[in-house]
């Protein structure tokens, strides 16, 4: 989070791109793509002509194909971390367990295909380092008892290596990207809007340096492989080439234990331990219009318009799907019928959170607003994954804290500044960009601008609300901007009285 | 933080980056082998003989198998186990029995060995026993080879017509 802060200040919370790593693996996996298929029109299979091949565009054709070939090296090693900090980052901020292990579950393969694409990659240079890798790996594999005879045999000796074997490499090389693409489309499935695209300023930037990497340190190879010597010393890709080290090191037995248990054992995170979690939204049809309006904010798609069932003289309902839904009470804030204004009945909604009803939510806010006193009284709506905002609380601070700060319908500012319950409302949820549920910040944003239903009502005094984006490493910051918010209160309470 | 700070400090995270890959793609070198040693490599993927002997059926054993299944000579599908051995300068190497692969044991045996020795002037010798005699072995190949540093020599069987080939 610290490091996030920082990033923060330096790129915006747009550009920041600890908020774009899976967009920016998507956006190296692309390069990779764009200038393997460039690669691909000059590569020659067989002996030598694939290290010949690969010599003409590094050398000769410096100017495109060697930029091309450092592209497809250096983007996919920039993928690899991409990938690696994504997967630390959704653990670290506990974003895989609950109904997002569907999301977590596709991505484990998609490790391993990454891994796999890369390795092959490397044997088709045919080079020293390809024939470290070729036999490191054949060696790796041989363990498995499924060939019929060792497959590092191929590289006994230059006699009984076949040219042939680059073609069925180079089916292995395009057909696991493909693959990857495949699984990719599985794992964004449960994700609605999900974003495969970084912003345009961080692909531009992060383009610009992989061009002046490429010509900075271009990727070249290592002499053409001689299957008469030892490939050694040989300048290994430590992105993916480490575990054959290891596996010289340790065996190929230990390694595939590795192996085996690292990717149980990160395929279990989401169950290590389950998450508990309160019952899924409900949808109460004597109250649900078929608006749409909740399906559309849902982050996890979890929300699907249905037919009607009850008779009433609407075209649609909204469906819950309990086993995505991540109880977040974004489509409660979404719902026009969610108001607290409600007094001859209660006040249910089309669709609430069992836990957390419009109702509940309604007498905590009237309690916390009970004890304020001053003339700059505010009331702050947290975010349980945000700064802690029970920790503001004060003789003129009150806060309720939800799910998410998006859970919030913009009727209840409407109802805590016209009910004289506050002089002010504060939204404290997580960092801009950075949101635990994914849209809450933007959702709530575009509420209040009026962007977005439901809308704030015109009558409610803008100048009287604040948001405070802050992560829980933001703190200070978010105590600073409540006290300059309650010194503007005081200021606008003082001009108020002397009209 | 100003423009000119935050330009500054996103050209300072994509240097960083640059250089984190830029490095670990190529460095640090790894550089496993000894200096002054050559590499032997010994494998094979031969099947043994039959464990046991092959006889001809009697027409009362055809008649009770089903008509596409009459085959009047039959040899049992399980092979014997290899025993293989590689000697270098007097000096056993490896010595192992290699059990047919296969859930049947009907598979060839399977071998790859690297063995790391001075470079030099060596005698190897490879033997391999592939029938259910007692003692000594069925094929053999001594060779004198002089190995330089970093020289990988593969030491194959081909089966039984060319026996072990010194690449």
């Amino acid at each position: 989070m610290w490091l996030e802060g920082w990033l923060d200040r330096a790129f915006g919370s747009g550009w920041n791109p600890m908020y774009h790593l899976g967009a920016l693996g998507y956006f190296y996996f692309w390069v990779v793509v764009l200038s393997g298929i460039y690669l691909y029109i000059f590569f020659d299979t067989g002996i030598p002509n694939a290290f010949d091949s690969v010599e003409y565009l590094t050398n000769e054709q410096w100017w495109l194909g060697g930029v091309m070939r450092s592209l497809h090296r250096y983007a996919s090693d920039a993928l690899m971390v991409m990938m690696g900090l994504h997967i630390a980052r959704l653990w670290a901020f506990d974003r895989c367990r609950g109904n997002r292990w569907f999301t977590w579950i596709t991505g484990v393969p998609i490790m391993w295909l990454v891994f796999v694409a890369g390795v092959s990659g490397y044997w088709l240079v045919w080079d020293k380092l390809a024939q470290y890798v070729a036999i490191a790996s054949t060696e790796w594999l041989d363990f498995l008892p499924i060939f019929g005879e060792p497959i590092a045999r191929n590289f006994l000796s230059p006699k009984t290596f076949d040219s042939r074997f680059f073609t069925l490499l180079m089916f292995l090389h395009i057909a696991v990207p493909l693959i990857m693409l495949f699984v990719l489309w599985f794992h964004l499935q449960r994700v609605s809007r999900a974003k495969v695209n970084p912003a345009r300023g961080l692909a531009i930037g992060t383009m610009v340096m992989l061009l002046a990497l490429s010509m900075v340190e271009p990727a070249t190879s290592q002499g053409i492989a001689d299957l008469s010597r030892v490939p050694s010393p040989v300048k290994l890709d430590w992105f993916y080439l480490w575990p054959f080290p290891l596996a010289e090191r340790w065996g190929a037995a230990a390694m595939w234990a590795l192996a085996a248990v690292g990717t149980l054992l990160l395929a279990m995170i989401p169950w290590l331990p389950p998450e508990r979690h309160g019952a899924a939204a409900v949808v109460d049809l004597d109250n649900c219009n078929g608006c749409t309006r909740c399906a559309e904010d849902c982050p996890y798609a979890a929300i699907t318009m249905g037919r009607r069932t009850d008779g009433k003289p609407f075209e649609r309902q909204a469906v819950v799907d309990a086993d995505l839904c991540v109880r977040c009470g974004i489509c409660v804030g979404a719902c026009p019928t969610a108001t607290p204004f409600r007094r001859a009945t209660a006040p249910i909604p089309g669709i609430q959170l069992p836990a957390l009803t419009v109702e509940e939510l309604r007498r905590r806010v009237e309690a916390a607003a009970k004890g304020l006193v001053g003339d700059d009284r505010v009331m702050v709506f947290g975010c349980d994954h945000a700064s802690e905002a029970d920790k503001l609380c004060g003789p003129g601070v009150a806060a309720v804290s939800l799910p998410c700060a998006a859970m919030l319908p913009p009727s209840f500012i409407d109802y805590v500044l016209s009910r004289g319950l506050a002089d002010g409302v504060v939204f404290a949820g997580c960092r801009d960009g950075e949101c635990h549920f994914r849209f809450g910040v933007r959702w709530t944003e575009a509420r209040l601008a009026g962007e977005r239903d439901p809308h704030l009502r015109a009558r409610v005094p803008r100048s009287r609300i604040a948001r405070v984006w802050a992560a829980p490493t933001d703190w200070r910051r978010l105590e600073g901007e409540l006290a300059d918010f309650r010194a503007r209160l005081r200021a606008m309470t003082e001009k108020e009285a002397a009209e | 933080m100003s423009g000119v700070l935050r330009y500054l400090g996103q050209g300072a995270v994509y240097g960083l980056f640059a250089a984190l890959i830029g490095t670990l793609s190529m460095y640090p070198v790894y550089d496993p082998f000894p200096p002054g040693h050559a590499l032997v490599k010994l494998s094979l993927a031969y099947a043994g003989k039959p464990k046991g002997d092959c006889h001809r059926r009697t027409p009362e054993e055809l008649a009770k198998l089903a008509p596409n299944m009459r085959k009047p000579f039959v040899c049992p599908r399980r092979r014997l186990p290899l025993l293989i051995e590689l000697e270098m300068d007097g000096a056993v190497l490896y010595r192992d029995v290699l059990k047919p692969t296969g859930l049947a044991g009907d598979g060839p045996s399977r071998a790859y060995r690297r063995f790391t020795v001075p470079a030099g002037e060596h005698r190897l010798v490879a033997r391999l026993r592939d029938t259910d005699r007692a003692d000594g072995f069925d094929h053999a190949r001594a060779e004198k080879v002089t190995l330089k540093a970093g020289q990988n020599l593969a030491i194959d069987f081909k089966g039984t017509a060319a026996g072990f080939t010194f690449n």
